[in-house]
């Protein structure tokens, strides 16, 4: 659980529901999602306004520049904006390196305005960063120099004061109506535990704020508290990231467990297999895969923190039938390592290992399979003795280090003869 | 935060959420250390008064339990450290209360998954009153030979490996708990060992920060030189790099950030932590590296190369002479916890119960081997509960039907029988639903009752060794006996008890053979022919037919039968039967909200 993006139409609806609750400002912003299962009629008869006014049409996936990269449709009627949906739903495109279908679409009123003001609130350590420019839109980067930023420290309230050198330059009266605004969406950010929000831009529509573009960023942790204020509310995966059945499959049960179970396939066809305890160590396995220039063997990124026999078992079968997919008579290597545990029952986690071993016996010796272990604590000698027998039983070689060994010394051996 | 050390051999801590197993392991490294009091003076519990048994060494003391923080605190005014087990969900709640109170100086959190905004709040009044947080996310840390908190460093073999029980001259940080214990066995590998060791947690926003405890251990004289262990992510690295460039740090820091794969990713990944994830080139391990080394601490070109890098600056500082050598101590043998030492099969302890019918350790209870789904998904009734936990058996369904005709015609006779009424007064008298059962139970006896057992042992008795009913009859009156089963207050030959019939009816129907029944009537009618109120009652019915069963099933030994017989498994079919009956009338008491009874005077014959 960390910080999550969320869709721009979820950031739309979450403040206008809530500046109207907080602070009693009425947003007149309206928002319409569409993907692959949409049912047009009806979307039609839930937001009428869609057939009154003229539209605007972008993506909604968590990636930016979309102007800049020609996906925002403007001033479209509503067939209009089906057809250019229609177009390009499904349709792969590439985002700063990162390729990936487009699947959801935002509609909104297309409005026609003049100001294009920026303003982003971040959440950091000892406060919040609030930045606010009149020159917002998609320049922004080219005219970073005139945003203006305040720090306000945990705790303080976001007075006139606080906020004046943001809005010096802007008269009197519109200065006012934004600093009102800006308090609003503090007051939400706060409320509903943002941690990050930006609208670029937003405009001013008969005098009140309106925001054309958002982004926004929840604090996952803080779910328990804002089950209600948040709704019915997705995280979607950062743009490009298409899941694979199995990595779905082990989100699915990392979702319904206390225990941390994460597992990235990174290439199918690769030959070192990562099988690692803890949030620390698994990061650090990989770094020495790679420092040893094997990163384009490297089959998968996995971490396993507390989980219990059986979801070590659902775990660890992914995980083999992953590297054991591809035999082509060349040495495989899996990777069960750890630090020394401080508390987790070594000999414990490695039955279910040992469980999805015994199954999978036949696929690890036509894949050539080797096994390296290295782990600590707890527990660890039962853990290393029974690792060593499973080895034995199923003639696959198994290789035991306890925390006298170097703690990524397995990655070197399994390299070795690769 | 900075000014200098957190812990000593005195410091004492506060508990909140009683846990076993981290408070027993902070306890048996005090012993280790030969501390002279324990480092948990008190637990908070919260709900729960009193005192917990755990172990110091091998005597086992009493440690106070309280029920708020507030008590906590004011029982225990020397207690400046407060380690907190609560949930995510209520760590910054007890946290927060734990900061404003003066005693406190300390507050680690171990939770991971307390909201960001909340840990804010810790930050901004730790650091306005000067308190130090650590964590969330976290084991904890630990001064060597002095003060641990909660699980840190594992188990007493890895902390005795990792000489933690006596001072070295590193001061180490990191932000996970996992790779902290792994650090603490590499720097005492390479190392006269650790001073003090803190993770600080993976989240976004820890409480203290990695550059916070480097800039406090250079305060410390005992620390020669640093270790820091970084990860991708955060920037938290940069204040450190800022220190050092503005010569804050006078002590060598040897760093390293880990996540240097994460451009192996092409999307945004989150990692183990929080506070990893890939997010600009500023955050990256390669940057942070960079910028450290070139800030001046020594930075490695791999993990695999920290240690050799902790281990040329450690020589280095001998070589200049700034090490002081440590004075090893033999730490003392902890003694083993008989658990543990089981599970390591060193030893072996009988056990004090055994146990035959029922097991509830694996995946779902289990009645005489047979697991609880397929005793719903096979539409099991009461009586194949009752076969299973009584006779450790699946008998034919004619039996377990039968058991439960006896349950619901046993289950209640009216309110005026002894049962009954114990259980109306007591239940009259107010007291609870089980007082007033077990007192109407406990009239269940040879006079009420308990007669099943006894028609049973006696017709089988006589049945098996040949006796004709007039032998049996005959003889169980030269003994002064009257034979069980027999008799009724109310019914006589030419009005049948109706339960008895019903029994009949149904074992004739579908029991092999009711030879022991049979035998039951041809005794009724011998002794009807002496009596007219003689006849074959429900026990001589319930026990006959028992007999059948046993006998009839095919599934009992001989021996089998007579020692069911013997132990007197009828009476607990009376029992189990007459408990639905006496409950019942507990409830209709209370329901009818009837006062205490008081037997009229009128009714007692008063009598020299």
């Amino acid at each position: 659980m960390a910080r999550k993006k969320i869709r721009e139409y979820d950031s739309k609806r979450l403040l206008k529901e809530h500046l109207k609750r907080l602070v009693h400002i009425d947003l007149p912003i309206c928002s319409a999602q569409v993907t692959e299962s949409t049912d047009f009629t009806e979307l039609l008869e839930k937001e009428s306004w869609l057939s009154q006014r003229r539209l605007v049409v972008k993506p909604d996936m968590l990636f930016g520049k979309r102007g800049k990269s020609g996906l925002v449709a403007l001033n479209l009627d509503f067939a209009g904006a089906v057809e250019f949906i229609k177009k390009r739903l499904g349709q792969e495109i590439e985002i700063e390196g990162c390729k990936g279908p487009i699947t959801t679409f935002i509609i909104e009123p297309f409005i026609p305005h003049k100001e294009e003001y920026y303003l982003a609130i971040s959440s950091e350590r000892l406060g919040f960063n609030i930045s606010f420019s009149e020159c917002g839109g998609i320049e922004i980067e080219e005219n970073w120099d005139k945003v203006n930023s305040i720090f306000l420290p945990t705790k303080s309230p976001l007075t006139d004061e606080a906020i004046a050198p943001l809005i010096a330059d802007l008269p009197s009266e519109i200065g006012k109506k934004i600093g009102n605004f800006m308090k609003g969406v503090f007051a939400v950010f706060q409320d509903l535990d943002f941690s990050f929000i930006e609208m670029n831009p937003f405009t001013l529509v008969d005098g009140e704020a309106y925001p054309l573009d958002m982004r926004g960023e929840l604090d996952e942790n803080a779910a328990f508290k804002n089950e209600d204020k948040w709704g019915n509310l997705e995280f979607p995966l950062p743009f490009g990231r298409v899941l694979s059945p199995e990595e779905s499959f082990i989100l699915d049960l990392n979702d319904k467990t206390s225990a941390s179970l994460k597992f990235t396939l990174l290439n199918p066809k690769g030959r070192i297999w990562n099988m690692i305890a803890g949030g620390g160590a698994s990061l650090i396995y990989t770094d020495t895969v790679g420092d040893l220039g094997c990163a384009t063997e490297l089959g998968n990124y996995t971490e396993y923190g507390g989980p219990s026999e059986e979801e070590m078992l659902k775990l660890a079968r992914v995980i083999l039938d992953c590297a054991t997919a591809n035999p082509d008579g060349r040495k495989r290597s899996i990777l069960i390592g750890g630090n020394i545990a401080n508390l987790t029952d070594v000999g414990a986690t490695f039955d279910g290992i040992i469980r999805a071993l015994k199954e999978k016996k036949s696929e690890l010796k036509e894949a050539n399979i080797h096994i390296y272990v290295r782990r600590g604590g707890p527990n660890y000698l039962t853990g290393l003795a029974k690792m060593q027998a499973v080895g034995e039983e199923l003639g696959i070689p198994v290789e035991v280090y306890g925390p006298e060994a170097v703690m990524t010394g397995i990655c070197n051996r399994a390299i070795e003869g690769m | 935060m900075a000014t200098g050390q957190l812990f000593s051999r005195t410091t004492q801590a506060l508990f909140y959420n009683y846990k076993q197993l981290p408070i027993q392991r902070m306890l048996d490294f005090d012993f280790l250390c030969g501390r002279e009091t324990p480092s948990v003076a008190g637990i908070i519990n919260p709900g729960a008064e009193g005192f917990q048994k755990l172990f110091f060494g091998q005597e086992e003391i009493a440690i106070p339990v309280h029920s708020t923080i507030e008590a906590a605190c004011a029982a225990h005014p020397t207690a400046d450290v407060f380690i907190n087990f609560a949930s995510f969900r209520s760590a910054a709640a007890s946290s927060m209360s734990a900061l404003k109170q003066p005693t406190i100086r300390v507050v680690a959190i171990i939770a991971e998954g307390v909201p960001e905004s909340d840990t804010k709040q810790l930050i901004a009044y730790a650091r306005s009153n000067n308190k130090v947080v650590i964590g969330p996310a976290t084991v904890g840390g630990i001064q060597a030979g002095a003060f641990k908190i909660g699980d840190t460093a594992g188990t007493i073999d890895n902390i005795v490996q990792c000489k933690l029980y006596r001072p070295g001259s590193v001061g180490f940080v990191s932000k996970s708990g996992g790779m902290s214990n792994e650090m603490y066995n590499t720097i005492a590998r390479v190392t006269d060992g650790i001073y003090e060791g803190i993770a600080i947690g993976g989240d976004v926003f820890p409480g203290s920060t990695l550059s916070g405890h480097i800039l406090r251990f250079n305060n410390i004289p005992q620390i020669k030189m640093m270790v820091v262990l970084g990860e991708l992510g955060g920037r938290d690295e940069y204040s450190l790099v800022e220190a050092l460039k503005q010569g804050k740090v006078n002590k060598p820091v040897v760093a390293w950030v880990s996540g240097t794969c994460a451009r192996l990713f092409k999307s945004e990944v989150q990692f183990g932590h929080a506070g990893a994830k890939s997010g600009g080139e500023m955050e990256s391990a390669q940057a942070k590296n960079q910028a450290l080394k070139e800030a001046g601490a020594v930075v490695p070109t791999s993990y695999e190369a920290f240690e050799d890098a902790i281990k040329e600056t450690f020589e280095k500082l001998v070589e200049e002479g700034k090490i002081t050598p440590v004075k090893e101590v033999k730490p003392p043998q902890i003694p083993e916890d008989l658990n543990s030492a089981i599970k390591s099969g060193k030893v072996r302890a009988p056990t004090h119960i055994i146990s035959t019918i029922s097991d509830d350790r694996g995946e779902e209870p289990c009645y005489a081997g047979v697991p609880m789904s397929s005793i719903v998904e096979q539409g099991f009734g009461v009586g194949d509960v009752i076969s299973l936990l009584w006779f450790k058996r699946s008998l034919p369904r004619y039996c377990t039907k039968f058991i439960e005709i006896c349950i619901m015609l046993c289950a209640d006779h009216g309110p005026c029988v002894s049962g009954a009424h114990n259980t109306i007064v007591t239940a009259r008298a107010g007291k609870d639903l089980v007082s007033s059962l077990v007192s109407g139970l406990l009239t269940i006896g040879p006079r009420f009752g308990g007669a099943i057992d006894d028609a049973a042992r006696y017709f089988k008795d006589a049945y098996d060794r040949g006796l004709t009913p007039y032998e049996f009859v005959e003889s169980m009156k030269k003994k002064g006996i009257r034979v069980p089963g027999i008799g009724h207050r109310i019914k006589r030959g030419d009005n049948r008890d109706k339960r008895v019939e019903l029994l009949q009816l149904f074992a004739r129907t579908n029991f092999p053979s009711v030879k022991y029944m049979e035998y039951a009537v041809q005794v009724e009618t011998y002794t009807l022919s002496k009596a007219n109120n003689l006849v074959l009652n429900v026990d001589g019915a319930i026990g006959s037919l028992f007999l059948d069963l046993l006998a009839g099933s095919g599934m009992f030994t001989k021996q089998e039968i007579d020692e069911i017989i013997e132990i007197g498994y009828l009476n607990g079919l009376f029992v189990l039967a007459r408990s639905i009956g006496l409950i019942g009338h507990t409830f209709d008491q209370k329901r009818l909200k009837q006062p205490l009874y008081r037997h009229p005077w009128e009714d007692v014959l008063y009598t020299k």
